[in-house]
């Protein structure tokens, strides 16, 4: 068991609060880098789309996990991201430019979804983003002249200062960096004011807002941020698929975002990334199941049911999902033998009135 | 001009019916449970294909095959109420959502591996074939009015069973705080039980009289999406609300689709929806819960 | 300058008129206290106050302003409350709702706070010191950083108060501060009342604790069916007439 005796505050405020979590987090780091030295080139494939889906998935967390808000419709930003990108690389624009004008754009949008959103609550907002997920969709398949409809639009290699990003590698360490300053962005943000106003929306809205809180402007904020950061997500997808159109970016989609952010676990920042990987590697592992299951099961229907059963399974079993359930081993660990099944239980709330914030 | 509309009208009346009895599941188990159940279209889609399975493997007639299906989709509700809703009792409503979205890919999966169903897609003979009726210089399918009339009927027995019947109270009860239900000797899990039952079969109705007119296949439950408009409009948690709603959002397809050019009829129930959400989220019948503090 | 007023306050829900043309003026530095029966309307009273419902008649002047707008904006105006009910973030420590309660003293800028500069760090570094004022006041060094929900009742309590202390208001409204509390706790709470108004801070305070009222007030207010029906000193108000007939009925 690890004793933290803390003398100052910086001890409270700093990302890394001792040695051994800069340790652990170090050797992450080094394995990181040294990944397309060592795996396949199919695996290096896969990491780009749990890097990219991490990312998505972040800004999920950020609105869902942190601020307390539900959103079924992320994909739209997703796309958003994904086609800005896409059509100002067709216009000649530089890579940084182009990455930057897809954060805002998804960014701007996010901003529109979440006017409505400061009025609705629960299962309201839920459709309401569900509804504007399907408006999006729609309004790309229509609006040809721009989006170029059903027949999607290609994307050409990243060019950066000069440097095609062609191969695997490059932009695998592109994919990286970026998820990594995600997560240093939001870690930061969790460490000020503003990542503690997110909470105390989540917690108690009626409790933040007579502490001075804005409602109306932290959402909105939430709202912004959490879609520039998918947005960024969406351009990066754009490339790694090289081929965007509507079909990629409809509620299924979303609903995927909202599995990741489930199973990787709620509230940390984690399980953003777990929860990616955890989806990404699932077709795999279905696929690799399947060997052993009689021909005549189509893949498509088992898929659908696993997927199902997982996030039914998770929701009832592991409620903190992936990291939870890492953080429940760590501490049977740390605290042993005192270990007791109580500590990470869920609370219910039977009353409505509770379930009102 | 009056013939056209009047086919307009009729149409998506007829269209509004089965978002209706869709959005009627729902709120049936939201106004019990308070959870929103995103799998209702798939409950239906399993309704439809259990109805066909009556027709064509057991050769039953039409009539039987609805409450062939209602049996079985009775059950099926209450099993899943029983094996996945019940533990998560009393956690916060996003995750029942998430739950019941589940449960859906779940029934989706089954449907497309069972051998007789699959992936394709199937048509359920209807006694009334292609006949046609015409008013007023409008023409429209017997199906169409055979869909209005059950769907009224079944209004009206719900209707009946929510006024004067135990059950009913019992659910309004178990709505607002279960503990105290429990106190009361309601037997708050059997109630919940009953009342998925409920939508269940419902939702199966839903199907048989959808069959004919989107045909059955693993994923007509995406239907099922549009009654979530349909019932914001009417108002969550109302059960005329449901009913109103989805004939609202029958009529606003039916013309947009005839009126607006292509594509805006697949969108226009979610732009409605947005704009009432925005306007009056209660809905027309709905009510607003607020914390006291 | 007036401290602080309420002219004419009342509300309604549909039919039922919850507070009705009540008006007092709270001097500063005073402790004024609200009393009255269960369903009176004080708590709405504080409701109205924090701008949580909108009153359909009055107005409310704190410090020459007229507090509008939202709850938000009377917390900016320097006006702190505890929910009779406790508000706290149930999921955060201790010390993350404390921190939340300052918030009205953020100076850092969004875009500051992503890259986190040395700025954001020295505002962090001076709310946490501000924070543990509030800390040491209240003793709840112990608790600093254990999570609200598993925290004990009588605990709770303080930390409401405190996260309110550590607005750093010029006016507290505390709602029944002493409900559910039993004799130590409530001593403790009368002490850290006159520590408050030592500290310059004004309360304004429902409470249904005779002794509490009686040692800590300077004014009392008596409330019932949403209208006043006495206001005075404590000895002046526990004897009026009206407020025994409220309190145990009329004489047979």
């Amino acid at each position: 068991m690890r004793f933290i005796f803390k003398t100052e505050y910086d001890q409270d405020i700093r990302l890394f609060q001792h040695g051994g979590q800069l340790f652990w987090y170090g050797l992450l780091g080094v394995l990181l880098l040294a990944a397309p030295l060592v795996v396949s080139g199919y695996v290096l494939s896969q990491l780009h789309f749990i890097l990219i889906y991490a990312i998505a998935g972040l800004g999920l967390m950020l609105l869902v996990g942190y601020t307390g808000q539900i959103s079924l419709g992320h994909a739209a930003f997703l796309a958003t991201g994904a086609y800005t990108e896409a059509l100002l690389q067709a216009a000649g624009t530089p890579f940084i430019v182009s990455l930057a004008s897809a954060a805002l754009l998804s960014a701007a949008v996010g901003i529109i979804v979440g006017l409505p959103a400061l009025r609705l609550k629960g299962i309201y907002l839920a459709i309401a983003t569900l509804a504007f997920n399907v408006i999006v969709e729609e309004i790309i398949t229509r609006w040809e002249s721009v989006t170029g409809g059903s027949s999607g639009k290609l994307l050409k290699p990243i060019e950066l200062f000069g440097y095609r990003l062609s191969s695997q590698e490059s932009f695998y360490y592109l994919c990286l960096a970026l998820a990594v300053l995600s997560c240093l962005a939001l870690m930061n943000l969790l460490r000020s004011p503003t990542g503690r106003a997110f909470v105390a929306i989540r917690d108690s809205e009626i409790s933040a807002s007579c502490l001075g809180i804005d409602l109306a402007r932290f959402k909105t904020m939430s709202f912004a941020l959490s879609a520039a950061l998918t947005g960024i997500g969406g351009a990066l997808y754009a490339h790694k698929v090289t081929f965007i159109s509507p079909e990629q970016f409809t509620l299924i989609q979303s609903i995927e975002l909202v599995t990741i952010v489930i199973i990787g676990g709620i509230g940390s920042l984690h399980g953003a990334v777990l929860g990616a990987a955890f989806i990404i590697m699932l077709p795999q592992g279905i696929s690799i199941a399947k060997g052993w299951l009689p021909d005549a099961v189509p893949q498509a229907g088992l898929q659908s049911v696993v997927f199902g059963l997982i996030l039914v399974g998770f929701i009832i079993f592991e409620p903190y999902g992936l990291y939870g359930r890492w953080l429940k081993i760590r501490t049977y660990f740390d605290v042993f033998p005192f270990y007791r099944r109580g500590t990470f239980r869920r609370q219910r709330s039977y009353l409505r009135s509770e379930r009102l914030r | 001009m009056f013939s056209q509309l009047l086919q307009l009208f009729l149409g998506g009346v007829a269209q509004g019916c089965v978002y209706a009895l869709i959005a009627l599941g729902f709120v049936l188990i939201y106004k019990a449970t308070e959870a929103v159940n995103f799998a209702q279209g798939d409950m239906m889609m399993l309704g439809a294909f259990f109805g066909l399975t009556a027709s064509t493997v057991l050769g039953l007639p039409y009539w039987a095959t609805i409450a062939f299906a209602i049996i079985v989709m009775t059950a099926v509700g209450m099993l899943i109420e029983r094996v996945v809703i019940r533990p998560v009792l009393g956690y916060p409503t996003f995750t029942v959502v998430m739950i019941t979205i589940g449960v859906g890919y779940i029934l989706r999966g089954v449907v497309t591996m069972v051998p007789g169903w699959g992936t394709d897609t199937y048509t359920l003979r209807t006694p009334f074939g292609d006949a046609v009726l015409r008013i007023g210089g409008a023409v429209i399918a017997a199906e169409q009015l055979a869909t209005i009339g059950l769907t009224a009927a079944l209004c009206l027995a719900l209707y009946l069973f929510f006024r004067f019947a135990k059950l009913g109270v019992a659910m309004q009860a178990t709505s607002q705080n279960q503990l105290a239900a429990y106190y009361m000797g309601i037997p708050v899990r059997r109630v919940n039980m009953l009342i998925w039952g409920l939508a269940a079969a419902v939702a199966a109705v839903g199907g048989i009289l959808l069959a004919p007119v989107a045909f059955v296949h693993a994923n007509m439950g995406f239907i099922g999406l549009k009654a979530f408009p349909a019932a914001v409009v009417g108002g969550f948690g109302s059960v005329p609300g449901a009913v109103a709603g989805g004939l609202i959002i029958g009529l606003v397809e039916a013309f947009a689709g005839f009126y607006l050019p292509e594509g805006f009829k697949d969108v226009a129930p979610y732009v409605v929806v947005l704009v009432v959400l925005l306007i009056r989220p209660s809905g027309i019948f709905g009510e607003t819960a607020r914390k006291k503090v | 300058m007036t401290f602080f007023a309420i002219d004419n306050l009342g509300v309604r829900f549909g039919g039922v008129v919850a507070v009705d043309g009540v008006s007092f003026s709270v001097k500063q530095g005073d402790v004024h206290t609200i009393i009255g029966p269960n369903g009176a309307g004080k708590t709405t009273i504080f409701n109205l106050i924090g701008l949580i419902y909108q009153p359909t008649t009055g107005c409310i002047v704190f410090q020459d302003h007229e507090v509008r707008g939202a709850p938000h904006d009377v917390a900016q105006l320097g006006i702190a409350r505890t929910f009779q009910n406790i508000e706290l973030f149930e999921q955060a420590t201790v010390l993350q709702n404390l921190l939340i309660g300052r918030h009205r003293h953020r100076v850092t800028n969004l875009l500051d706070e992503l890259l986190f500069r040395p700025s954001v760090r020295r505002a962090e570094i001076a709310q946490r010191e501000a924070v543990e004022r509030v800390i040491d006041l209240l003793d709840l060094a112990h608790y600093r950083d254990s999570r609200v929900a598993e925290l004990p009742y009588g605990i709770r309590k303080v930390v409401e108060l405190g996260r309110a202390l550590a607005t750093e208001p010029k006016l507290i409204l505390l709602d029944e501060p002493s409900s559910g509390l039993n004799p130590e706790e409530t001593d403790d709470m009368a002490f850290w009342i006159e520590d408050i108004r030592a500290l310059g801070i004004t309360v304004l305070m429902v409470e249904h604790d005779m002794n509490l009222v009686s040692r800590v007030s300077t004014r009392v207010l008596a409330l019932n069916e949403g209208r006043v029906i006495a206001e005075g000193t404590p000895g002046e108000v526990q004897s009026h007439p009206a407020v025994i007939e409220a309190y145990l009925g009329g004489g047979e």
